[in-house]
């Protein structure tokens, strides 16, 4: 396959390997932001190549794991009432909520929805003008254009009974809360490369020189992971900031402007809670005044909703970064891909999901590096973010 | 209700004149023996199957017998490379042959859906006797059973068929060791990825056709090169990932893969990139995994490679003294993991 077995090549990766171990004079701690790296770090070993010279630790980049409970209950109060048809991408469909997931709400009879494109749930609107559709829009700023588009869509169509139920959150705040957590670890980062296709890379490069901090925007092939690594070692060890971009072969600096618009139309940006890190402010989407009616929680009024989380899920210390999915006593026990305790176990890009997929366990790891060997003049720096 | 009596044995007619199969096919009455003399005689042939008795029997030299049994129900029935008949005559065959079993006899039993095209069963039937001559292991007992439209899925089957294993012949999946050398016939989860393909409507430059096949003749090559072979299997259901993770776990030994030298075409690796499958977990139906002490291994690969069926046959791992019970890749890139046994279906429906 032309263009992705570059990316997948032996010596290469061991060439970069041993770049890495030959600069690294200590073991940095790295998190990569986005959940797809997560999945190919722990598919193609990537950890275990690297391990004695950089700790991974996998950020909170998984939109089905960081959609709050209070979202996933509002889906399920709504996806119960009658004449609703409920659509989502297949995914959130086993994410636990307080009382069960949205595959047991449909075989309670539900009209639960599996789609591909939000504009396959505009479609379906058109085509049942007689019900309230609804679409659960989840994701990052790699997934807001596509919802936006499908509103905008709606909208000009003058398709009124499409809505849709919005759970938006975006990576900077998520990165700057992370860095700003006393509890953190983390020396520098691997950035998310699909979102700066997006997005672009000016966030990154402010925050990286506020928290002084490597982040380098990196791609998602074996090949990318390590370059991004060595990338971000090498700046640790000479002590240099920045955001520069590994994933040249994707990421524009401007990103994409066009995309943006369509999100900026829509949509403004909002406090968001995420599940199992809690409220970060600015860190979502709204619909503007003018789309208000596109709000499904507007539409039906489920904002009093009573939460109830699994007391023995650690999901909310994996995405910080703080534990890894293994430190979980339930892991690969009574939380399985089957039986979730917790969000970070469904998605393929959740970190708990991936380590069991890939069968790590915890005796064959190296222990934590502690947050006091973390240098002091790198980030922990106190005071928001601008 | 309408019923034509055609004097005529071979006249190709549709079942007593349906065209579709009806609840009355499988009453027992006149049309059932209708159906089993246009159809399953017809397409069999009467060499075959007994239908004057209630059983088949057979003299067979004394020995160990092998048995086994295996149920059909992949959607779509027709695919490129084959059908479900092909499928439940192969299966139920590779089954015995990975056993070091010389397969004798088969049986066949079909529920069939109220609406069924007769033609269809027929071609189905036909492919089923194709394999079995292929196999050397002739159809001598059946079954049908029709369910009311809705009940089914076109058509299943389940084929059960017995063997003879060979006087010393002792293959086993507990029989690994260290040392012993991890070899495959051929390209991996073409059958998977021809199916899924046709489902879903996945269209390829190249089409992927499936690889079902009868595996006897295949074994008896590797076996007369590399007689001191260790265990078999063939990689169906849950692919090569599950069918090493059994053979780890029941010899309690480690096996390692190198990930380079996992034979996958370029199509397959695709449809799975695309999809995100892990090629490891997908079904193959014509292939044979065989663990074989080292010294074996070149007579064994020169084998496989001098048989139709085993053309691209290769190495692909060791057994080893570490993780017992359990696989491990060495990926593309070097890195280690595991592959543990798969949680939950990744392709339903696809044998």
């Amino acid at each position: 396959m032309k263009y992705v077995e570059e990316y997948r090549d032996r010596s290469a990766a061991e060439r970069i390997a041993a770049a890495i171990a030959a600069a690294a004079t200590r073991r940095w701690v790295l998190m990569e932001v986005c959940g797809g790296q997560t999945h190919a770090i722990l598919r193609y070993g990537i950890d275990d190549l690297l391990e004695q010279s950089v700790e991974l630790l996998h950020g909170p980049g998984c939109p089905v794991c960081v959609t709050p409970l209070e979202t996933i209950d509002r889906a399920h109060a709504i996806a119960m009432q009658p004449g609703v048809m409920f659509c989502s991408f297949g995914d959130m469909l086993r994410v636990p909520g307080s009382n069960g997931d949205l595959f047991a709400l449909r075989a309670r009879g539900a009209d639960i929805r599996v789609v591909y494109s939000p504009l396959d749930a505009v479609a379906l609107a058109e085509k049942h003008p007689d019900r309230e559709v609804v679409f659960f829009a989840v994701g990052f700023e790699t997934t807001a254009p596509a919802n936006a588009m499908a509103a905008l869509v709606a909208h000009r169509k003058k398709i009124r009974n499409f809505s849709l139920l919005v759970s938006h959150v975006l990576v900077p705040p998520a990165i700057t809360a992370i860095l700003q957590s006393p509890e953190s670890r983390v020396n520098g980062f691997l950035g998310p490369g699909h979102v700066c296709t997006v997005m672009g890379t000016s966030e990154y490069a402010a925050i990286a020189e506020h928290y002084r901090v490597p982040i380098v925007i990196t791609g998602f092939e074996p090949l990318d992971l390590l370059e991004g690594v060595l990338a971000a070692v090498r700046m640790l060890e000479r002590g240099e900031v920045g955001a520069p971009v590994q994933y040249g072969r994707a990421v524009r600096d401007e990103g994409n402007a066009e995309s943006r618009r369509v999100v900026d139309e829509l949509f403004d940006v909002t406090d968001r809670k995420w599940r199992g890190v809690g409220m970060i402010p600015k860190s979502g989407h709204r619909f503007r005044y003018e789309y208000r009616h596109f709000d499904a929680e507007t539409r039906f009024d489920v904002h009093a909703v009573e939460t109830r989380e699994a007391a023995e899920c650690i999901s909310g210390r994996v995405l910080r970064g703080i534990d890894r999915p293994t430190d979980c006593p339930a892991f690969g026990t009574r939380c399985t891909p089957e039986t979730p305790l917790g969000a970070t176990m469904v998605s393929a890009e959740g970190a708990c999901a991936a380590y069991f997929a890939y069968g790590r366990e915890p005796e064959r790891r190296l222990p934590l590096v502690s947050a006091a060997a973390r240098p002091e003049k790198l980030g922990g720096r106190n005071g928001a973010f601008r | 209700m309408a019923s034509s009596s055609p004097l005529d044995v071979s006249c190709p007619t549709p079942s007593g004149a349906y065209e579709r199969i009806v609840l009355g096919h499988g009453s027992g009455g006149r049309l059932s023996r209708d159906l089993l003399r246009d159809v399953f005689l017809e397409e069999l042939g009467a060499t075959q199957l007994d239908h004057e008795e209630d059983q088949s029997s057979f003299d067979v030299e004394a020995g160990r017998l092998a048995f086994t049994t295996d149920s059909f129900v992949v959607s779509p029935l027709f695919f490129p490379g084959g059908n479900i008949g092909d499928l439940a005559v192969n299966g139920t065959v590779n089954d015995l042959a990975v056993g070091g079993a010389t397969p004798l006899r088969l049986s066949a039993a079909f529920i069939l859906e109220e609406g069924l095209p007769v033609e269809r069963l027929r071609t189905v039937v036909r492919s089923m006797r194709r394999a079995s001559v292929e196999a050397g292991a002739a159809i001598v007992t059946g079954d049908t059973k029709v369910v009311e439209r809705g009940k089914a899925d076109g058509l299943f089957i389940t084929t059960t068929g017995v063997g003879m294993v060979p006087a010393g012949r002792r293959l086993s999946a507990k029989n690994a060791r260290p040392g012993d050398r991890v070899l495959v016939s051929g390209m991996l989860g073409d059958h998977g990825i021809a199916v899924l393909a046709k489902r879903d409507g996945i269209e390829l430059e190249t089409e992927v056709v499936s690889d079902t096949a009868p595996l006897s003749g295949l074994v008896e090559a590797l076996l007369a090169a590399a007689p001191d072979a260790r265990s078999m299997r063939d990689p169906t259901r849950g692919g090569l990932a599950s069918a090493l993770n059994e053979i780890a776990a029941s010899s309690g030994v480690g096996i390692e893969l190198d990930e380079r030298l996992i034979p996958l075409r370029t199509q397959v690796r695709a449809v799975c990139e695309l999809l995100g499958l892990d090629p490891l977990y997908v079904a193959s139906e014509g292939r044979l995994v065989a663990i074989v002490p080292p010294e074996s291994e070149a007579a064994a690969i020169e084998a496989m490679r001098a048989h139709p069926l085993g053309r691209d046959a290769v190495a692909l791992g060791t057994v080893v003294d570490e993780h017992r019970g359990r696989l491990s890749l060495r990926t593309l890139v070097s890195g280690k993991r595991f592959v543990p046994m798969l949680a939950g279906e990744q392709l339903p429906r696809i044998c």
